[in-house]
């Protein structure tokens, strides 16, 4: 297996892009991944496109075809793939890309994540993100994906692992670092109070415990990591890729206070990077949902079981916070949540980060990074580590 | 959920909580599986048929307030997630209950209750629901 490199990052602004369509922001961010590695387009031989749900959201299927054709791709008819894997979406293609590098199958890949959500109303788009749960015995039973992560929530609560301070803690930290990202939805911070007083979407959680609905495209540009140097002097390793999967299911877990393809994912990732936990610097991680991110940080090891909300309620997990710094890029609650963008918009974060490029959020001295993407609740989990050279 | 056939294939579940127990093993699954993902091939063709008991207790819930579209009138409603007396978990409403009495450990037994209704379909969908024991 060949080792791969990230050589160049794009990314749209995150949020509600009226004047834009999926096809605009799909090429703003592949043009500026491909520009950041220096290269003029025709050296891609193999293009990745991470997206949810672009046939419900705005009626177009065979999104892989479209973005092909619009970045210049088809006239060279370089294959183009589309990856759907519910909120995973866009960490799933990051792996297959990866793949494609790290086999000796495809070179120079492009890999999108891309999401148009604004033009549909809330209502169609919560059914859609429902939908990402068991359709038969979840939501066909009237729960909602935001009830299943508040049963969740409740769970964690009553075994006492986190109070309800600490699960909405973690939308307050990722609110402080989207106040320092240019391209986040929302560039505020927020209180705890807002959190705890907002109105109720599935009690426990409230709306400021829930990622927003987002327009948005990220874009990465990889090859192996021998010819990194070719291209350009600002580029980084990817250290590990891993994905697992469970049960579609929540009520078919012997434990819904951790998600076990986290754990697993992250220990196969650590052990193929060659490090342990305690070497990670900066996770970017997949919080859709508050207690999300109290689960990941104690799935992925970097916090033990019932610590991981004190980490967030101290602001530990700030940039300079002394340990790993959380969702430096504003995370999936103030960033915004492009579905199958999001989990390329992490590995970009983690990149900017490695490179020093990232500006009032730069976290210090980091050697390695963490993004973990997430589809349903814990259905589909990637772990990759990313790593500065 | 819009067709006829498509609801019809799961009434022995939806209706009866039927579910599967593997004869190598002995494991209960809610809803039914083809095969154990414990046992796997050496329990292949011995899946039999298994009617989960309704009753059980709350091992968690949540109340919705922002409901899709065909359980708008029912906002705010109960949800959780069920510890069947036979150990499966099941997930479903939980009704004829006061909201704020609603507790974890909770006895409750199933009932069969309209689910909801498809509008274009015109179908009505029933099923389990949970109330308290
Ligand atoms: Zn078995």
């Amino acid at each position: 297996m060949k080792e791969v490199a990230i050589i160049g990052v794009g990314a749209t602004k995150f949020g509600e892009l009226w004047g834009s369509s999926f096809r605009n922001i799909g090429i703003e961010a592949g043009m500026r991944a491909i520009e950041d590695a220096n290269l003029s387009g025709s050296e891609i031989d193999c293009l990745f496109i991470g997206n949810m749900s672009a046939g419900r959201f705005i009626n177009q299927k065979h999104i892989d075809a479209l973005i092909a054709d619009y970045s210049g791709m088809a006239t060279k008819n370089v294959p183009a793939i589309r990856v759907e894997a519910g909120g995973a979406s866009g960490g799933v293609a990051f792996g297959q890309a990866v793949t494609a590098v790290a086999s000796g199958m495809y070179n120079t890949v492009l890999l999108g994540g891309a999401e148009k959500m604004t033009d549909q109303n809330d209502a169609f788009i919560n059914t859609a993100m429902d939908a990402t749960a068991d359709a038969e015995w979840e939501t066909g039973m009237g729960l909602t994906l935001p009830s299943l992560y508040a049963m969740i929530a409740r769970r964690v609560m009553h075994e006492g692992t986190a109070t309800r301070e600490e699960i909405a803690s973690v939308a307050v930290n990722s609110h402080f670092h989207g106040a320092l990202n240019p391209g986040a939805q929302f560039r505020k911070e927020i209180s705890l109070d807002t959190v705890l007083r907002a109105s109720p979407v599935a009690d426990p959680l409230g709306m400021f415990d829930c990622a927003p609905i987002t327009d948005g495209a990220a874009a990465v540009v990889l090859c192996p990591l021998d010819e990194a140097k070719k291209h350009t002097d600002s580029y980084v390793k990817v250290s590990a890729f891993a994905q697992g999967s469970d049960t579609l299911a929540l009520s078919q877990r012997p434990d819904i206070t951790s998600f076990g393809a986290t754990v697993a994912t992250s220990r196969k990732a650590y052990e193929m990077a060659g490090i342990t936990p305690a070497d990670i610097s900066i996770a970017e991680i997949h919080d859709d949902f508050s207690i999300a991110g109290i689960l990941a940080l104690q799935d992925l090891g970097l916090y033990k079981k019932g610590c991981a909300g004190k980490a967030f309620l101290s602001g530990e997990t700030k940039v300079g916070g002394g340990k790993v710094a959380v969702n430096t890029s504003g995370g999936l609650k103030a960033r915004g949540y492009p579905i199958g963008a999001s989990g390329v918009a992490q590995i970009v974060e983690i990149s900017e980060q490695l490179r020093g490029k990232a500006d009032k959020r730069q976290v210090a001295n980091a050697k390695y990074g963490l993004a973990q993407s997430v589809g349903g609740t814990g259905s589909a989990v990637t772990v990759s580590i990313m790593e500065a050279v | 959920m819009s067709s006829v056939a498509r609801a019809w294939r799961e009434f022995p579940g939806k209706y009866n909580l039927e579910g599967t127990k593997c004869g190598n093993c002995g494991t209960i699954f809610f809803p039914k599986r083809d095969f154990c993902p414990k046992c796997r091939r050496e329990g292949i063709g011995k899946m039999q048929k298994y009617k989960v008991r309704r009753e059980g207790e709350v091992f968690s819930f949540s109340i919705i307030h922002d409901a899709p579209p065909c359980n708008s009138a029912l906002k705010p409603y109960a949800v959780a997630m069920v510890r069947a007396k036979d150990g499966v978990m099941i997930s479903g409403q939980l009704v004829d209950v006061e909201l704020d009495k609603i507790a974890i450990g909770m006895p409750v037994r199933a009932v069969l209750r309209k689910l909801d209704e498809d509008g274009a379909a015109g179908v009505i969908h029933y099923g389990y629901k949970f109330v308290p024991a």
